[in-house]
């Protein structure tokens, strides 16, 4: 198990908090919490060791994008040996959820 | 088991906080310990193992065809559903809570999806003193409103878990659902493969698969897997009220029914329904 943490910019506070996913097999759960305008933090806790820079190479990806509009977050990922792809699909999912603040997003 | 595929919804497909959202009235779904409060294990982290932030057990307080119920959801693809000191807890007090409600005048119902492997072994003692304080909470609970479970599939219901499932007032099963005390592999492990071959999934479910549980009269609806029907077979359940006889105190008849099985031959799932179906219902 390893813990690894990322910053990145980002726009005005998210609106409110979702919750996605589990924490089984190839998959992950993504916490999202508002955070203060400018900045998003990412903490990673993974089961699979020695992937640090698989992590940094996705996420900069997914967030350096876009960095100005995506709404600032203290994410909380817990990972469960997703590739990737499954990475990407489940925080994607996170922020529809927090942009259509749609019910099945909120616990 | 008919009916259009693509009409109905899976259940067995939905993780276990949708579950509980499929179950309570539109609108009424109000977690308890939500993921937020981050109430996890400390135990699976010390032993490396990553930690998910609702134990893998979701409260969900609501109603039910309009009446106030707690449904309680153990979520499969974490662990293996296995119950550990703060899942368990958080089953044992949300039952003990709705047995308060009922001794207030406020009638309460439970509803336990049941999806697990018994007890996590990471926690030892401790989970399995969590589910015998579930066992307690049940039978304290019944007394006031029937106790329903659901066992969807795939993973089943096995270990501890199964005695508690043994307590509930009715069972809800699907085709897909499995109940017993010893998962497959263990029996496999005690008994030798000869007699007990884990990986042969069509003879596992031939004996502790939901159509034979029900045929054996170990639960009582067998329904497809479908939102809907399950909701339904819940509504049912808590519409019976409490039955006549608990299942658990029925097992004079079981004693009975086990004297007549004759361990020195290869027991097959139509000997089980025969001996089964043989003794008095007390219904």
């Amino acid at each position: 198990m390893e813990k690894h943490d990322f910053e990145y910019p980002a726009g005005p506070p998210a609106a409110q908090r979702v919750m996605v996913g589990v924490v089984g097999s190839g998959d992950l759960e993504v916490l999202l919490e508002p955070a203060d305008a400018g900045r998003t933090t990412i903490r990673v806790t993974t089961s699979v060791d020695g992937y640090g820079n698989v992590w940094r190479a996705q996420l900069d990806r997914l967030f350096k994008a876009d960095e100005a509009q995506r709404p600032a977050a203290s994410i909380e990922i817990n990972d469960f040996g997703a590739t990737p792809g499954v990475v990407g699909m489940r925080i994607a999912q996170a922020f529809e959820a927090l942009a259509s603040a749609g019910a099945g997003a909120r616990p | 088991m008919s009916g259009n595929l693509l009409e109905r919804q899976s259940f067995v497909e939905l993780d276990a906080r949708t579950r509980v959202r499929t179950l309570l009235d539109a609108g009424s779904f109000r977690e308890l310990i939500d993921p937020f409060e981050r109430m996890t294990s400390p135990w699976l982290a010390r032993q490396g193992v990553v930690t998910q932030s609702d134990d893998g057990v979701i409260v969900g307080k609501g109603t039910i065809d309009g009446q106030p119920a707690v449904v309680l959801a153990i979520e499969g693809a974490f662990q293996g559903g296995s119950l550990g000191e703060v899942g368990g807890a958080k089953i044992a007090g949300a039952l003990e809570l709705a047995a308060d409600d009922n001794r207030r005048d406020l009638p309460t119902r439970a509803v336990i999806l049941f999806e697990t492997g018994g007890v996590r072994l990471q926690e030892a003692n401790l989970g399995l003193a969590a589910i015998a304080e579930i066992h307690s909470a049940i039978v304290d609970l019944r007394r006031y409103q029937p106790v329903i479970g659901v066992i969807a599939g795939s993973v089943g219901c096995f270990g501890g878990m199964s005695i508690a499932a043994g307590l509930c007032s009715y069972l809800v099963v699907t085709r897909e659902a499995r109940l017993g005390l010893n998962g497959p592999q263990v029996i496999e492990q005690e008994a030798g493969i000869a007699e007990y071959d884990s990986r042969d999934r069509p003879f596992i479910w031939s004996f502790t698969g939901g159509e034979q549980r029900f045929r054996t009269g170990f639960v009582d609806a067998y329904v497809d897997d479908d939102a809907a029907r399950i909701r339904a077979g819940v509504i049912d359940g808590l519409a019976r009220g409490r039955p006549a006889v608990e299942r658990s105190d029925r097992y004079r008849q079981s004693l009975e029914q086990l004297a007549r099985y004759d361990a020195g031959v290869q027991a097959t799932p139509q000997m089980v329904r025969q001996i089964c179906a043989s003794g008095e219902r007390d219904e």
